[in-house]
């Protein structure tokens, strides 16, 4: 039972506000989304100005509105690459694959496989990803709902509060579909941009601005020449309070290649000068991986579809751009605020660590201001829970639409009736929903950003290649995409998982017992720190690796090149006003999908 | 300009494969015109790719010059900018606005090409016809 004392009523309102207005939402739009159609893609009818905040919504998670502010918290610069990233990632998506793929006309990347190389064993393949990377990435979302509900319960097990949100998304998944996610995850997009930007302002004005509070900390170039210090440093500059031993020192925490990327070669014993070289290689491997993430995951492509053409899903991509890169501005602000006014919180794990930053850090106002303070961590935690319903839930409707529409509707029972379709949906999500419970009660003690990180490394190893070759290489065959698809990404996926692993054997709680058979390869890591670094960050070598098998299996397999490629590529690039356009399941032509 | 031998493939036949349609659902249009030419295709791809990688350029070369000039000129990344360390202030905040920058010139250039490739289409299909 949560402890009187700490309980406050205005979080809960705020929080209950939130999750009774998205189910409401899902509730309501589940009447008019009637066919199959509306279910997949919202019958391809939603305007740029809804999908950009509607991708910006289901795109902004857990790990952008919690996990980002605490990383930032935890380790200083090196964090900021994770929302630069997580922004700029959509201009490659924007140069090399939204235009093409809207023009193509799918409703899903396993439709985009199946249709390229005309080979529904691909889309077979294809599907597993879907999957694969859903998994990775709800795990963090579950580890936001745990923490949360376990700040706005002080005492409530972390499990109970990621079963209870898992249930109840799951529940509006299956009785919404995707058009009542479109709308909520619009809404919800302006919810997380009030939520994050407003107390920032009052927090800034209350404590001194962005920069005065980072520069309390001094790197080595402050120490170095004073006088730039005495320049820069106003009377007034904000006091913070005194760090515990195991927050990373200042120097460390505001320079490049900080606790983050150096984490493998300290544990090493490596001095600063020997892990120099391997930072950059962390730091590229990272970049890497979530830029060409973006490109890849499921979850967003799918949004690209409901654009009505080739030059609204451009639009869209532009909007959605500065929608994110403007929320991206204000996470890593608490972290700097974090690191002066709540240092206490370096000292603690899991669920009540840095993680909860953003929900907690405005409660400090509440001492000067009273209520507001309490209003505010309301509003943050509302945001919270707008990141990780939307994220879920649109991770939810793609890989229930993987196992729905791919699995059951094409694998197992090809001639089932839309009815009966739409009735598997249903029991789809629910099978989806809980064993993302059950995986998200596992990872409490991994951080929330660095689990997305690793979904975008396993999507840009996979996915990305497979979406960028196809559309600009016309000597692709299924083989070679398959092989290279497969490999990238099923390589990133075991060195993540490795990785994962071993952390969480290091663990003092429960997950550390479980995953103690684990605990040997810490050792390993240590004697090979470069391993250490290829495996947390895999996306630099297993992004060339699948691009290369697919270069390398393709022209071995020149002769089964689709006869018909020439076709398919106009299809692609062929500007839309010449009617090459042509979609791709259209149910009203008798499809019986 | 060469104009080489009309392609063996039609419209017809990869929206029946696209759309897996049986083949009574929809006729073949004209294939023999320029559009579906192999000379129009390679000209599209071509312009097309040009543009994404001059603008994909630009932001890679900010986005991995960035941890080299951190790697390279450490003390000068890290001087302060109203409190900021630069590196910080480029990465942290200037860099979304370059980003928006590129994307939207990308976005202008492509829908001009493809204004100007819908005319090239209708001329090359009009000198085919002649």
């Amino acid at each position: 039972m949560p402890e009187a004392a700490s309980f406050d009523y205005w979080i809960l309102t705020f929080s209950a506000i939130t999750v009774i207005v998205t189910i409401w939402m899902g509730f309501r739009s589940a009447k008019t989304s009637k066919s199959a159609s509306d279910f997949f893609v919202a019958g391809r009818s939603v305007s740029v100005g809804w999908n950009a905040s509607a991708i910006s919504g289901e795109y902004l998670s857990a790990a952008s509105f919690m996990g980002i502010a605490g990383m930032v918290m935890l380790s200083g610069y090196d964090a900021l690459w994770y929302p630069v990233c997580y922004a700029c990632g959509y201009l490659f998506l924007l140069l090399f694959i939204a235009g093409p793929l809207r023009r193509f006309g799918a409703y899903t990347i396993p439709d985009f496989a199946e249709g390229r190389y005309d080979s529904p064993v691909f889309r077979k393949i294809a599907v597993c990803f879907v999957l694969f990377i859903g998994f990775f990435y709800t795990m963090p979302q579950m580890k936001g709902a745990g923490t949360t509900l376990a700040y706005i319960f002080p005492g409530l097990p972390y499990w109970v509060g990621v079963a209870v949100i898992g249930a109840v998304i799951t529940l509006n998944v299956a009785l919404g579909g995707m058009k009542g996610i479109t709308l909520v995850q619009a809404v919800q997009y302006w919810i997380k941009m009030f939520a994050i930007s407003v107390p920032i302002f009052v927090l800034l004005s209350v404590y001194g601005g962005y920069g005065e509070n980072l520069s309390v900390n001094q790197s080595a170039a402050d120490v170095a020449s004073p006088p730039a210090l005495v320049q820069t440093v106003e009377p007034g500059t904000p006091q913070r309070l005194a760090l515990p031993e195991k927050a990373p020192a200042d120097e460390a925490w505001i320079a490049p290649f900080g606790p983050l990327t150096t984490k493998a070669a300290t544990a090493a014993g490596l001095s600063p000068e020997e892990s120099k070289p391997l930072s950059l290689l962390y730091t590229f491997s990272l970049i890497v991986a979530l830029v060409c993430g973006t490109a890849g995951l499921p979850h967003i492509l799918v949004r690209f579809y409901t654009n009505p053409d080739g030059v609204a899903a451009k639009k869209t991509t532009m909007w959605v751009m500065i929608l994110i890169g403007v929320f991206y501005v204000f996470p890593p602000v608490f972290g700097v605020l974090g690191r002066n006014f709540l240092p206490e919180l370096y000292a603690a794990t899991g669920s009540k660590g840095p993680d909860k930053v953003v929900l907690e850090l405005p409660i400090l106002i509440r001492e000067k201001y009273g209520i507001l303070g309490s209003i505010l961590s309301g509003i943050t935690c509302a945001g919270a829970f707008a990141a990780f319903m939307s994220t879920f839930s649109g991770l939810l409707v793609s890989m229930t639409s993987a196992l729905a529409h791919d699995v059951y509707g094409r694998m197992l029972r090809p001639n089932s009736t839309p009815a009966q379709r739409m009735a598997m949906f249903k029991w789809c999500a629910i099978l989806i929903g809980g064993v993302s419970v059950i995986l998200g009660a596992l990872v409490e003690p991994l951080e929330i950003n660095f689990m997305v990180g690793q979904a975008f490394a396993i999507a840009a190893a996979s996915y990305f290649p497979l979406l960028f070759m196809s559309v600009w290489w016309r000597g692709m065959t299924m083989k070679g995409a398959a092989v290279g698809m497969l490999t990238g990404g099923l390589s990133a996926l075991v060195a993540a998982t490795l990785v994962n692993a071993s952390t969480l054997a290091l663990d003092k709680g429960p997950m550390g017992r479980l995953f103690a058979g684990f605990g040997g390869m810490n050792d390993f890591w240590k004697e090979y720190p470069l391993l250490r670094i290829l495996a947390e960050q895999p996306a630099i070598w297993s992004v060339p690796l699948a691009i290369g098998l697919m270069i390398v299996v393709s022209k071995a397999t020149k002769k089964t090149i689709p006869e018909d490629i020439r076709m398919k590529m106009l299809v692609l690039h062929a500007p839309e006003k010449l009617g090459l356009k042509q979609e791709y399941i259209e149910e009203h032509q008798g499809m019986g999908h | 300009m060469i104009l080489k031998k009309a392609p063996e493939i039609s419209l017809g036949g990869v929206a029946r494969s696209l759309l897996h349609l049986s083949p009574m659902s929809h006729q073949n249009p004209d294939h023999d015109d320029f559009i579906h030419s192999e000379e129009f295709l390679h000209h599209l791809m071509r312009r097309q790719l040009r543009l994404s990688i001059a603008c994909a350029a630009a932001f890679l070369i900010l986005l991995f010059g960035l941890p080299v000039a951190n790697y390279l000129a450490p003390d000068f990344m890290a001087q302060r900018v109203g409190g900021f360390t630069l590196t910080w202030l480029i990465l942290g905040v200037l860099f979304f606005p370059f980003v928006w920058i590129i994307a939207r010139i990308f976005i202008t250039r492509s829908m001009a090409l493809e204004e100007a490739e819908v005319l090239l289409a209708a001329e090359g299909n009009e000198k085919r016809k002649a």
